[in-house]
C-alpha cells in the first residue's frame, strides 16, 4: 500500500491518539496549574511548616525525569491500588507541571509591586483578599507567555506516557509502524505535524488570551 | 477640651538597632490638619505608618477616636484610616473607578453596582469623573493621586494619612493634588501630611510639626513657625525649604 493509502486509512487511529493526547494535556494543565498556583502562594506567603513539604515536593517534582515519575506513579500507586494508565499519567505529568508552573507564578507574583500589597493593605484588605483580588489578578496577566511555553512543553511530553500504555498519539503511530512493516518516516513525521499543528494552534488561543487581558501598564510582548 | 481623634504616645521604633523613632507623642483633633516635616531620615514617614501598623511601632500607643490601634482588629481599623502614598499605588490592574470601588466592595462587602456608584460620587469630587474608566497607567501623576484621595475618601476615613503626596509630580501636577487637599482640609476632614509643599502647609495646616532624628523639635501655627521659631535647626530648616520651593518656582 501507498503511504498515502496506509495515512488514510489509518488516519483515524492517529486522530483518536491525538484526542487522547490533548485529553492527558487538559487534564495534566489544570492538575499542575492548581498545584503550581498553591506551591507559589505557599512559597511567598506560607509560614514554614508548610513552606518546606512544598518546597520538597515541588523540588522532587522537577528535579527527576518525568519517565521515572511516570512508572513511580503507574507502578508504584498500582502496586498497592490498580490505576489505568491515564490517570498515572495525569498525576505523573500533573505532579512535574506543578513544580514546573508554581516557578512561573512565584516570578510572576513576586514582580507585582510591593506596593500593590500596601495600599491593599491600606484599605483594609486582610493578607488573602489582598493576594486573592489586587496581587494574583496583575500575576496572571504576567505568566500568560511563560506558561504558553509551559503549554508547549507539557504537550510534546504527553508522548512519554507511550512508556506506562497510555495509547496516545505517539503510540498509535507506533501500532501503524509496527502493523504496516515499514513507512517508519512517514508516520512519525505525519505525527510530528499533528503535534506541531495542535500546539500553534493552541499558543495562537493564549496569546489571544493574552491580547484580551491586557491592560495599559502590563506591556506585553511587542 | 474632648479627647482628641488621634493620640499618638510614646512611639518608639527600630530598625537593625537604629531608633528612628525615639518617643513621639502629639494629639490630632477632630477636624485638624498637621503637617509633618523634617529632613529625610527623620522619621517622618516611618511615624505615619505606625499611625495605621503598615510598619509596627516598638513600642508606644496609638488611640483613634478612643480606639486603640492594635493588630488584632488592624484590617477593620485601617478600613477608616486614609492612606495616600508618594507613589500612588494604584491597582495597575483596575480602572480608576474600580480602584476607589474595591475598597467598599471587598473590604466593606457593599455590592458591586452601589460601590461604584459610591466610586463615582468620589471621583467627581477629586475632578475626575471623567476618566472613570482609564486605567492608571492613562492617568497623569496629579491624576492617579486625585484618583487615589478618592480610593481613601470612598471608605468615609475619620482621618487621612498622606506620605509626601506631591513628591512624585512636577509642580505643576503638584497644584492641582494641593487643591484638592486643601479643599480637604476646608471641609474639615482630618489630615496628617508629611509634606514639604509649604504653600500647603501655610494655607491649610493648623500646625506644623518639625521632626528630626526620631524626634519632635517644635511644632506650632506655620505663621508662629515661620516668623519666630524656637529652634535654630528649625528656622535653618524652614529657610533651606523655602529657599528650594522659591527657586524652583523661579526656574518654571
Amino acid at each position: 500500500m501507498s503511504i498515502y493509502g496506509v495515512l488514510l486509512d489509518q488516519l483515524p487511529y492517529l486522530l483518536q491518539g491525538l484526542g487522547i493526547a490533548v485529553l492527558l494535556l487538559m487534564a495534566l494543565l489544570v492538575v499542575g496549574l492548581v498545584l503550581g498556583l498553591f506551591f507559589a502562594l505557599v512559597e511567598i506567603y506560607g509560614p514554614l511548616w508548610a513552606r518546606l513539604p512544598v518546597y520538597a515536593l515541588e523540588r522532587f517534582a522537577r528535579g527527576v525525569p518525568a519517565i521515572i515519575l511516570l512508572f513511580l506513579f503507574y507502578y508504584g500507586i498500582g502496586n498497592v491500588y490498580a490505576i489505568p494508565s491515564f490517570a498515572a499519567a495525569v498525576a505523573a505529568l500533573g505532579l512535574r507541571s506543578g513544580g514546573y508552573q508554581s516557578q512561573i507564578f512565584r516570578g510572576a507574583i513576586q514582580s507585582v509591586p510591593y506596593g500593590q500589597m500596601l495600599a491593599a493593605r491600606a484599605i483594609g484588605m486582610g493578607r488573602m483578599g489582598a493576594v486573592a483580588y489586587i496581587i494574583v489578578p496583575q500575576a496572571l496577566r504576567h505568566a500568560i507567555g511563560p506558561w504558553s511555553n509551559e503549554f508547549s512543553a507539557e504537550f510534546k511530553d504527553t508522548s512519554l506516557a507511550y512508556v506506562i500504555g497510555v495509547i496516545e498519539l505517539t503510540r498509535q503511530a507506533h501500532y501503524i509502524i509496527s502493523n504496516q512493516h515499514g513507512h517508519t518516516l512517514p508516520v512519525l513525521l505525519f505525527a510530528a505535524v499533528l503535534y506541531f499543528v495542535v500546539n500553534r494552534f493552541g499558543n495562537s488561543l493564549l496569546y489571544r488570551l493574552e491580547d484580551r487581558l491586557e491592560v495599559p501598564g502590563f506591556e506585553r510582548r511587542s | 477640651m474632648s479627647e482628641p481623634l488621634l493620640r499618638i504616645e510614646d512611639l518608639h521604633k527600630s530598625y537593625a538597632g537604629t531608633e528612628v523613632l525615639k518617643g513621639i507623642s502629639f494629639d490630632l483633633e477632630r477636624g485638624e490638619t498637621k503637617v509633618l516635616i523634617g529632613p529625610s531620615g527623620s522619621g517622618k514617614s516611618t511615624l505615619l505608618r505606625c499611625v495605621n501598623h503598615l510598619t509596627r511601632p516598638d513600642r508606644g500607643r496609638i488611640v483613634l477616636d478612643g480606639d486603640e490601634v492594635v493588630d488584632n482588629r488592624i484590617n477593620a481599623i485601617r478600613a477608616t484610616i486614609g492612606f495616600v502614598f508618594q507613589d500612588f499605588n494604584l491597582f495597575t490592574h483596575l480602572r480608576a473607578l474600580d480602584n476607589v470601588a474595591v475598597g467598599l466592595w471587598r473590604v466593606r462587602g457593599m455590592d458591586r453596582r452601589s460601590a461604584r456608584e459610591r466610586a463615582a460620587r468620589e471621583l467627581e469630587r477629586v475632578g475626575l469623573a471623567n476618566r472613570a474608566e482609564a486605567y492608571p497607567a492613562e492617568l497623569s501623576g496629579g491624576q492617579q493621586q486625585r484618583v487615589s484621595i478618592a480610593r481613601a475618601l470612598a471608605m468615609d476615613p475619620r482621618i487621612i494619612l498622606f506620605d509626601e503626596p506631591t513628591s512624585a509630580l512636577d509642580p505643576e501636577l503638584t497644584e492641582e493634588v494641593v487643591e484638592v487637599m486643601r479643599q480637604l482640609a476646608r471641609e474639615g476632614m482630618t489630615m496628617l501630611v508629611v509634606s514639604h509643599e509649604m504653600g500647603f502647609a501655610r494655607s491649610a495646616a493648623d500646625e506644623i510639626i518639625f521632626m528630626d532624628h526620631g524626634v519632635i523639635v517644635e511644632e506650632g501655627p506655620p505663621e508662629k513657625l515661620f516668623r519666630d521659631a524656637q529652634h535654630a535647626r528649625t528656622r535653618d530648616f524652614l529657610r533651606i525649604i523655602s529657599g528650594s520651593h522659591a527657586q524652583e518656582e523661579g526656574a518654571s
